[in-house]
């Protein structure tokens, strides 16, 4: 799996990223500049990592989505490439147009850092194959801007498709309020794009992948992604 | 010992104009003894200046000697008792004196890292006083090559009904947590504590840790003559002026008008520095490197020339200013954020360009160094200040000010003398879920702890542990720590105690204990009796380094912290490193499963002055503080490490706070699983409640329990067996039992609930 993933100024977990695509597909990522016009030749997969591109000092996202490797983005997503956006990625996909919707600040209008678990509504997509459809994984989120909103024709539009691929969940799949941790509608975690090549979602699979520092329920995705262009090849 | 200069602001004095000294116009105003007075320099200090230039300064000379002079950037109350801290081991690379503390980890590898105050712009503006505040540290870290890994903090806030408390609480933890998240180093651990003594001084320490390859540290000194002097990152504005200078000064009812003197930190932009700096230094481009912190570019610029036994010289036309018409004055003594001074190599002086202007900083050469040891400072043509360089750095005042000990209190030992007011279940109860006991998880979520993805062990534990490189093996084990209300009973037994803590708390996760930042914030060292407490508490911190082998690397002091009078606890907050082998082998509290023997390491005689039982449960703030036995300390804890590695300890945890029992039902909380508890050889409530030293709570399978004991008593250390873990509940004898889920809900619930209440 050739990935490619996108730094912007500001971004502050590529390392994370590169680091977790090289320990489960077995191939580091390369690492893309925000002012590159192109992304590399046969580029299977495009992450945009977490972070506060630019600072976040305006709409998170906003001039991230402006940069000028975002037109490569589009017009890669446009001819079916995959394109995940995690955290931050997720904002700015959001902010280029790529994915409905906007990430408001959390309900308790603080940063939260905390595993949650995610109940994973479908395992037929290549960015959860790994998982099966209503697992329930538990992944750490840190994010001051994570409650995703959108106008009512487009949630149900998002459900009525099968476009919601994780929740917030409790431990044991139920959905309650308490264990939705930004008070996302409908207790959003991650969504996909009307194609289902891209998705965006706001925890951080990447940081639990070793064992050795504890849960390793975000290997799923990768190793999913990595089986995905095996068996394309 | 010379310590580094330091980046803080702020303070002010209530005897002063809150408005900045009027001079700042021209290079011509007259210095008269209240403008004198404005900058914070005594007359004798004045008269000084007179002798060593010959003549009288120009006002922007008076700016520079009263930021490099002021107690904040020359430690001219503590210098003469600092030297007497223990700064040297074998892994020691760099002592206090620089940006921060160097110790070698092996493998090529150091870890750089300091502990530093935020404390009075944190009282007038929490959220960006704390946020600079962890800036400032974090770019003391990565000066000197070093990429950081971790953050930690230590706070003290007011009493909880105090007003402004709940609005601090709020702010501060936003304000570190909006910094770190987004520069996008993991905040891993730290304390927080209320009392009513910091009602109007908030403390706020910052600590950052990273790690660089042990041949490549960047210092401060310059070398060599001729070479430019470059001016990296943000601009410089009118922010933040004379901070230094004010931060020498107690607070008054004025306090609010200070606020335009805090700076506003933009970790967008330390993010860019950081990544600028470390990728040009990996390109060999510089010399010498000062971050502009404390008294901004004249600090940087005096201590790069100072130490490096040159002079330098200054052009103010070519510094990169956010406003307009800056006078010379404002220009030096600008504290605007997320600047660097460096000495460039002239042959790398395109590529280091090229470099700054990818990230989008700005990249001016603003001087050069020059053989005369003279400070030069021009502006349009004219030279508006002329000093000599090293009586401004390092040949600064140092003070020997009158110190008096408190007479020690008299020791409050005996369970007959506290005769305990409630059961000891109830006693529990209330201890979990008090302000200074419960959970800092309100805390500690707002923090991104997982970031970078080392963390080993996150906040919550006796320390955080963070793993080295990407794959280990080995990791390093970090805390912060102090007992307030001990060095106030007794400042020499309270700073011996922060150390042994600091120490205790790195063994208790299987960390051998390498090195320790000081932060020590303490009242007005003009008063007798608190230089006494800052004295007093050196030499505490003093023997506890000699005899742990934990020498001191790096510090800060924060004097004045004080409102009308009205002093802190003396706060000499350690903050440890230690290094752990194989960062699988981590020891943590929670305990591991049902009947294993629980074992009590050290000795304990049931001493209740100075608890928090005393105070909590008993309403008395009494008694002389749980004394420290350094020998004791070292084996029992070389001991607990030892059982750490070779796997026999399933669960470890320090006892500290609140004593026995509350550290057993940390334990519980922590896993879920019970207790059953035998009757205590002493009263009850001087066992479970005392706050007697050097002790360790473990957990082991219950066969080789008598095999530890026999050693640990073969090692001269005390040990018994206290109980079995055991179903969902702690179960004392003669006692009603306690469901650990109870203790779980009054354990988290205080500071969430406290946080929520409406402000008063």
């Amino acid at each position: 799996m050739k990935s490619a993933v996108v730094v912007f100024p500001g971004i502050n977990r590529e390392r994370d990223m590169a680091r977790t695509l090289t320990l489960i597909s077995g191939q580091a990522p390369v690492m893309v500049w925000h002012a590159d016009p192109a992304l590399p030749a046969g580029t299977d997969l495009v992450v945009l990592p977490g972070g506060f591109s630019y600072g976040d000092y305006l709409r998170c996202g906003a001039i991230a989505a402006r940069a000028p490797i975002m037109d490569a983005v589009r017009s890669y997503a446009a001819r079916g490439g995959l394109v995940l956006g995690v955290c931050n990625g997720f904002q700015i996909l959001c902010e280029a147009g790529l994915l409905p919707g906007v990430l408001m600040r959390n309900a308790a209008l603080k940063f939260i850092c905390r595993d949650v678990y995610l109940r994973v509504e479908r395992s037929d997509t290549p960015f959860t194959r790994g998982y099966n459809a209503g697992q329930v994984i538990r992944v750490p989120t840190a994010h001051g801007e994570g409650n995703f909103i959108a106008d009512q024709d487009t949630i149900a539009r998002l459900e009525a498709e099968g476009r919601v691929l994780f929740r917030y969940a409790a431990p044991d799949g139920t959905l309650d309020p308490v264990w939705n941790v930004n008070g996302a509608t409908n207790a959003i975690a991650g969504v996909l794009n009307d194609n289902g090549n891209v998705l965006g979602m706001m925890p951080h699979p990447e940081n639990h992948v070793e064992a050795s520092l504890g849960p390793t329920d975000g290997r799923g995705l990768f190793a999913g992604l990595a089986d995905h262009f095996k068996q394309a090849a | 010992m010379a310590r580094t200069t330091t980046k803080r602001p702020a303070r002010v004095r209530n005897t002063r104009p809150a408005r900045k000294p009027k001079a700042r116009k021209t290079n011509r105003a007259k210095i008269s003894p209240s403008l004198v007075a404005a900058h914070g320099l005594s007359a004798e200090e004045y008269q000084r200046i007179l002798a060593l230039i010959g003549r009288e300064p120009s006002i922007t000379e008076l700016g520079i000697f009263s930021a490099m002079w002021n107690e904040h950037c020359s430690y001219k109350s503590s210098k003469i008792h600092l030297r007497t801290l223990p700064t040297k081991a074998p892994w020691v690379i760099q002592g206090p004196g620089e940006n921060a503390g160097v110790i070698d980890i092996g493998d090529g590898l150091a870890v750089v890292f300091k502990m530093e105050s935020h404390n009075h712009p944190s009282y007038i503006e929490p959220y960006q006083g704390a946020a600079t505040g962890v800036g400032g540290i974090l770019r003391d870290v990565f000066t000197m090559g070093a990429r950081p890994i971790a953050c930690l903090n230590a706070l003290s806030f007011g009493a909880p009904m105090h007003p402004q408390t709940r609005h601090l609480v709020a702010g501060v933890v936003a304000g570190i947590g909006g910094y770190g998240n987004s520069f996008g180093v993991p905040t891993v651990g730290g304390c927080v504590r209320f009392h009513t003594r910091y009602d109007g001084n908030c403390l706020v320490n910052a600590m950052a840790v990273g790690l660089a390859q042990s041949d490549r540290i960047f210092y401060a000194a310059a070398s060599g003559v001729g070479m430019p002097i470059v001016y990296l990152g943000s601009k410089t504005g009118r922010d933040g002026i004379h901070g230094a200078t004010m931060a020498s000064a107690e607070f008054g009812d004025a306090t609010e008008e200070k606020r335009p003197t805090v700076q506003v930190g933009d970790p967008f932009a330390e993010k860019l520095l950081l990544e600028a700096c470390l990728e040009i230094m990996a390109k060999d481009c510089v010399i010498a490197i000062q971050d502009m912190g404390a008294a901004g570019l004249t600090c940087s610029a005096v201590e790069m020339g100072a130490k490096g036994g040159l002079g330098v010289t200054l052009d103010l036309d070519a510094v990169p200013c956010r406003e307009r018409s800056m006078s010379p004055y404002e220009m030096m003594l600008s504290e605007s954020q997320e600047r660097m001074l460096m000495v460039l190599k002239p042959e790398k002086k395109g590529e280091a360009e090229a470099i700054f202007k990818k990230w989008g900083l700005d990249f001016a050469v603003v001087g050069k160094t020059t053989p005369t040891k003279r400070f030069i400072v021009r502006h349009r043509g004219k030279i508006v200040a002329d000093l000599p360089i090293k009586e401004l750095g390092d040949e600064a005042p140092v003070y020997d000010r009158p110190h008096l000990e408190a007479p020690p209190k008299p020791v409050l030992l005996t369970a007959a003398a506290v005769a305990p007011p409630v059961a000891t279940a109830d006693a529990l109860l209330r201890l979990i879920g008090c302000p200074d006991l419960c959970s800092r998880r309100w805390v500690w979520e707002q923090y991104d702890h997982v970031i970078l993805g080392n963390t080993v062990q996150r906040p919550g534990g006796d320390a955080a542990v963070v793993r080295v490189g990407d794959d280990g093996p080995k990791a390093l084990a970090l805390t912060t720590d102090v007992t307030p209300r001990y060095c106030e009973a007794d400042p020499f037994e309270g700073g011996k105690q922060a150390v042994a803590e600091a120490w205790r708390n790195l063994t208790a996760v299987g960390a051998r204990p390498l090195a320790l930042t000081d932060n020590l914030n303490f009242g007005n060292p003009e008063r007798p009796d608190i230089m006494g407490q800052l004295v007093g508490a050196i030499h505490g911190i003093a023997d506890a380094c000699e005899a742990l082998d934990f020498p001191v690397v790096s510090g800060n002091v924060s004097l004045y912290n004080e409102t009308n009078g009205r002093a802190i606890l003396p706060t000499p907050t350690i903050g440890g490193v230690g290094l752990i082998d194989d960062f699988t082998k981590s020891a943590t509290l929670a305990f591991k499963r049902e009947n294993e023997a629980i074992l009590l390491i050290g000795e304990t005689a049931g001493w209740l002055g100075q608890s928090l039982y005393l105070r909590e449960i008993c309403e008395r703030e009494e008694g002389a503080p749980p004394p420290v036995d350094l020998a004791a300390e070292r084996k029992n804890g070389d001991l607990v490490r030892a059982l750490i590695a070779e796997g026999i300890a399933s669960a470890v945890h320090d006892v500290s706070d609140g004593g026995l029992l509350p550290a057993i039902a940390e334990m519980a909380i922590a896993s879920g699983i019970g207790a059953e508890l035998d009757r205590p050889p002493i009263a009850a409530s001087a066992f479970w409640f005392g706050e007697d030293q050097g002790r360790y709570v473990l957990t082991v399978e219950p066969g080789v329990a008598e095999t530890v004991m026999a050693r640990a008593h073969a090692a001269g250390v005390p040990a018994r067996q206290l109980g079995l873990t055991s179903g969902d509940a702690l179960t004392l004898e003669g006692e009603r039992p306690i469901l650990v889920a109870r203790l779980r809900e009054r354990f988290e619930g205080w500071l969430p609930a406290y946080m929520a209440e409406q402000p008063a």
